[in-house]
Parts: C-alpha cells; sequence; structure tokens
C-alpha cells in the first residue's frame, strides 16, 4: 500500500460532487451518467483504455467542454455550487486561482517560446500580482521544487527536455496553490525513469500541498502509486469504482480483471 | 468657364458612412479604449497609409475647422502635405501646420509637443489596434480576454523583456490602461508621449481602417502605462538638446549628417522646432540691437 491519506478532510461536504453528469457529442455521449464525490486532500485516478471517455471526462468536470446532462457541484465558501451556473468570467476566475490543468504534451499547457520564469508567473501575474522582483522569487522557489536548475530560469521550454517541460506545466499550474489540479495522463510520452521521478515528485507535492487530484491515465501503476481511489471507465461509463487497492488487487467488473491482468509483470 | 469632372460630397465620405462612423465614435467615446467594429470604406488612399484616420477625420471636420496632419511629428512629409491638401480641397477646411491653431489634428506617430487644450481633436492612424495582438493571434480570444479584463498576458509580456533585457524594451506603442477598464494600444507614438494621453483636455480618437476598428479616449479621462510596481514605467528621455533649436526634454529623431557615422539630433516636432528657433533668433536680434 503506497498510497496514504494525508489531506485535510473537513466538514463533511465534499469538494467535488459529480451527479450522473454526461457529455454528448452530437447525438453520442462521450461519457454518460458519472456519479461521484471527490474529498479534500484526496486523489482520485481514472483509468480504462483509449476511446473509453477519460479525458472527456476529465474536459466536463473542468468546464472545458460543457455538461449536457446531470450536474457537477464545486464547493466555494463551504456551499456546493452547480458549476453551470458559473459565469465565464466565475469559471475563469475558477482556472485562475483554485484549478489547475495539466496536459499531457506540455507544449499544450505551456507557452513554449516564453521563458521558463515567465511561465511560471504567468498564473501570478493573471492573478493580479504585479512586482517583478517577487514573481522572479516565486518562479525560482517553484523550479528548485520541480527539480529545474535555477539558471535555467530565462531559458524557453522549447530548450528543455520532455520531463523539464512536464516539471515546469506542474509548477506553472501549482504556483498559484490551487485546491484542485486536473491531470490528463501526465507520464506518458515520458521513459519509464524520467516517469519514476515524476510520479515521485508528484506524490510529494501532493501530500504537501493537501491537493485534490483528478487524474487520468491508462497506466495501472500510476493509479496505484498516487490515487487514493479509482474509478475504471469503459464505453463512456463508470464500470467500477473504489479504493485503488481494492480496485486493483481484487477487481470486481470483468473489463477490470481484464486490465489488470494484462500488466506486463517483469 | 470650367467645371470640375467630379464634385465630391462634404469631406469626401457620403454622409451615411460619416453617420456610422460618428456613431462608432460616440460608443468608443462612451466606453472609453474599447474597440468599436465599423464598416471601413475605401478612400483614395492605400490601407496602411492612413484610411482609418482619414476616415475619422471626414467625419468629424467640418468648413470650420482647421486641420493640421502630422507624420513622426513632420508636417513636410509626403503622406502628411497630401492628407492636408486633400482635406483643404473636399472639406474646403483652413489647413495649417501650428499646433495651438488647429482645430482637428491627423497623425501619424506623434503627439505634438505644444499642449493640446479643450475642443481639440486628435485622430491617429492606428494599423494594430488590438494590443495582445501579438501575444494571442486570435480575435475571438482576444476580445473574450478584453470582455473579461483578463489582462496577465501583457504582463508576461513586460517580465520577459525585464528577464531578457532588465527593462521594459517596448519604447512605442506602449500599453496602457484606459479609464481603469481597457487595455488599449496607443498606435505607434513613442512611450515618451504616453504621458501626454493621461487626463488630457483633448478628444482622442483612433481609426485603424485596414482592422476596421474605432477607440476613443475621451477628455480628461485617466491613461495608465502598464508597469511593474519595482520596475515604474519610464519614458524614453533624451540627453543632448535639439541641434536646430536647442530644445530639451522634447522628442528627438537622430539625423545622420555625414558618411563617416556622425549624427545630430533634432525635434521631431516641426512645429515646435520652427517655433522655438524663430522665438530664440528673436531674442538674438533684440540682445543685439540692445547692445549695440
Amino acid at each position: 500500500m503506497t498510497a496514504v491519506f494525508t489531506g485535510a478532510f473537513d466538514s463533511g461536504q465534499p469538494l467535488l460532487s459529480v451527479r450522473n453528469a454526461g457529455h454528448r457529442y452530437g447525438d453520442r455521449f462521450g461519457c454518460r451518467d458519472v456519479s461521484f464525490d471527490l474529498w479534500p486532500g484526496e486523489v482520485l485516478a481514472v483509468v480504462g483504455e483509449s476511446g473509453s471517455g477519460k479525458s472527456t471526462l476529465l474536459g466536463m468536470l473542468a468546464q472545458r467542454l460543457g455538461t449536457d446532462e446531470g450536474s457537477i457541484r464545486y464547493r466555494i465558501d463551504d456551499q456546493l455550487i452547480d458549476l453551470s451556473d458559473l459565469s465565464e468570467r466565475e469559471v475563469r476566475r475558477l482556472w485562475r486561482s483554485e484549478w489547475g490543468f495539466v496536459h499531457q504534451n506540455p507544449a499544450d499547457g505551456l507557452r513554449m517560446h516564453v521563458s521558463g520564469g515567465g511561465n511560471v508567473g504567468e498564473p501570478l501575474m493573471a492573478a493580479g500580482w504585479r512586482h517583478y522582483g517577487e514573481i522572479r522569487t516565486r518562479a525560482e522557489e517553484w523550479l528548485k521544487r520541480v527539480e529545474i536548475p535555477v539558471d535555467r530560469i530565462d531559458d524557453t521550454p522549447a530548450t528543455f527536455s520532455g520531463g523539464m517541460r512536464q516539471r515546469l506545466q506542474i509548477a506553472r499550474n501549482l504556483v498559484v496553490s490551487p485546491k484542485l489540479v486536473f491531470m490528463d495522463e501526465p507520464t506518458s510520452g515520458l521513459d519509464v525513469s524520467v516517469q519514476a521521478r515524476l510520479l515521485d515528485l508528484l506524490r510529494g507535492l501532493v501530500a504537501d500541498l493537501g491537493l485534490s487530484v483528478i487524474i487520468v491515465t491508462h497506466d495501472l501503476a500510476v493509479a496505484r502509486l498516487i490515487s487514493h481511489r479509482t474509478l475504471v471507465m469503459k464505453d463512456g461509463a463508470v464500470i467500477e469504482s473504489d479504493l485503488t487497492d481494492r480496485v486493483l488487487d481484487d477487481p470486481h467488473a470483468e473489463y477490470t480483471q481484464l486490465l489488470v491482468s494484462s500488466i506486463l509483470q517483469g | 468657364m470650367t467645371f470640375p469632372r467630379v464634385t465630391y460630397n462634404e469631406a469626401y465620405l457620403d454622409e451615411q458612412t460619416k453617420r456610422v462612423i460618428r456613431r462608432a465614435l460616440l460608443k468608443g467615446v462612451a466606453i472609453p479604449g474599447f474597440q468599436v467594429p465599423f464598416a471601413s470604406r475605401e478612400v483614395p488612399m492605400p490601407r496602411g497609409w492612413g484610411t482609418g484616420g482619414v476616415q475619422v477625420t471626414a467625419s468629424v471636420i467640418g468648413p470650420d475647422d482647421t486641420l493640421k496632419v502630422i507624420d513622426q511629428g513632420a508636417d513636410d512629409t509626403t503622406n502628411a502635405v497630401s492628407i492636408r491638401q486633400f482635406f483643404g480641397k473636399v472639406a474646403s477646411c483652413e489647413t495649417t501646420t501650428r499646433t495651438d491653431e488647429a482645430t482637428v489634428i491627423q497623425t501619424r506617430h506623434r503627439i505634438p509637443e505644444t499642449p493640446l487644450s479643450e475642443g481639440q481633436i486628435m485622430v491617429y492612424q492606428v494599423p494594430t489596434p488590438e494590443p495582445l495582438r501579438w501575444l494571442e493571434p486570435r480575435e475571438s480570444e482576444t476580445r473574450r480576454l478584453h470582455a473579461l479584463e483578463d489582462y496577465g498576458l501583457m504582463y508576461v509580456k513586460l517580465y520577459e523583456d525585464i528577464a531578457r533585457y532588465g527593462h521594459v524594451a517596448k519604447t512605442y506603442d506602449y500599453p496602457v490602461i484606459v479609464n481603469g477598464r481597457y487595455m488599449m494600444a496607443p498606435s505607434p507614438i513613442p512611450s515618451f508621449d504616453n504621458p501626454k494621453l493621461h487626463r488630457s483636455p483633448a478628444l482622442h480618437l483612433f481609426g485603424a481602417g485596414r482592422e476596421k476598428r474605432i477607440y476613443a479616449v475621451p477628455p480628461y479621462t485617466d491613461v495608465i502605462s502598464i508597469d511593474f510596481e519595482d520596475f515604474p514605467f519610464e519614458p524614453q528621455q533624451f540627453k543632448t538638446p535639439c541641434e536646430a533649436c536647442g530644445s530639451v526634454g522634447v522628442y528627438m529623431d537622430e539625423v545622420i549628417v555625414d558618411d563617416q557615422g556622425g549624427s545630430v539630433f533634432v525635434c521631431s516636432d516641426t512645429d515646435h522646432c520652427e517655433r522655438v528657433a524663430a522665438a530664440r533668433a528673436e531674442d538674438d536680434l533684440q540682445a543685439q540691437e540692445a547692445s549695440a
């Protein structure tokens, strides 16, 4: 058992509450009838094969895609607010101050021709920071935290390796101390040793900051390493959800059994 | 007896078009710094030569007005001369090169050194009205950023400049916040002229013909150049006085005078330079007479 509950579970209210939510592409549902609660400090993994609706679910939760049925409620000031009631301005405020989104491809989440420091500083500037020295100091702290040499602060991510880019993207997302971070396959596309380091780093940061995380992955090892709970998706529906260790060690659904047994044993 | 072969409507544009532009101008004045779309018409000059400014001028000018046109601060460049002659002909207005006599001043690149006064209208020829354009190429997205007042991106640009050069490297078209709300491109005026926009008694109208946008800064409106607390906005400074008239504290052009790389600095505002030089010559004459 590697996943440890570290977050502050408070006030008996979830951070995010999803009920029967679905997103439709034309007349076909990308994901449908998804229900779960996410608690503060909890890491939730969404696993499944490609095309199972994982990324659609993530996009819908992060309000990048619309919610066509059901509801997604998020806790703001101890009240669960239906996200579809918020204006675009309020959703953007959530993106800027309370949420992070880590893309699979760092180029989607970074400005590739803006320096590393500028990338980390941008969310701060968007949040109203207007002191160059303070922005730079904070950016340096975060580069150190994600193990990027501080003397690379003025280099653009275009000159970084894949692992460094991904770590930079994580720093950029965490710099504003979000409450909830969405991650879409953050470790795919990296080689195995770099993946391991990144996961280690992520696990440390999540524990230190008490973040809630929803992480989409097709890699069950990633789910086991950092998540408390796992949702298994197939054909746009959640077919199994429980504590990660329970799901992976004692899979109930037939598809989950197939998924677990198809891991290469080495 | 000869007749002109073509009779133009007053100020060239037809009345309906002028009404459309005035409507856009009124909206622009009502929402300072907001870019109002308008149907840009053809005028007898190529786009990029000041068609936006010409359309705005055509819509506000009348026979009682006195027009001054400057290009890089100079009244005597080709574009300035031809636009001045154009309106002298089609709007039957007076034209001048003196800033204090003009009621409408069409400009590219400069705000005159002579302080503007109430009742004067500045008309700017704007190539790129969108201050965020070089950072975000999608018009749909920049509009959204304006609507949500989401201007963090511009500070990233300033941050990058300071990280790379140690200071903000942008010296013209320096972005400003108008009336505490909209971010605005002040057209390619040097950052030296930005402070002149702040609480200016004159009305400032901006026309972008190719990009089909009009915006405005009404009189006595706050226009703040964006900056960081520890790197405050600093307009460009010049150390040497003007070679021709001795003025200091004005915007200068560097003029190459030989082929050994020698150069002198002279006022960019030719009207200001001429008048200071004339006043100085008169003082010298009086001094000579007094001593004689």
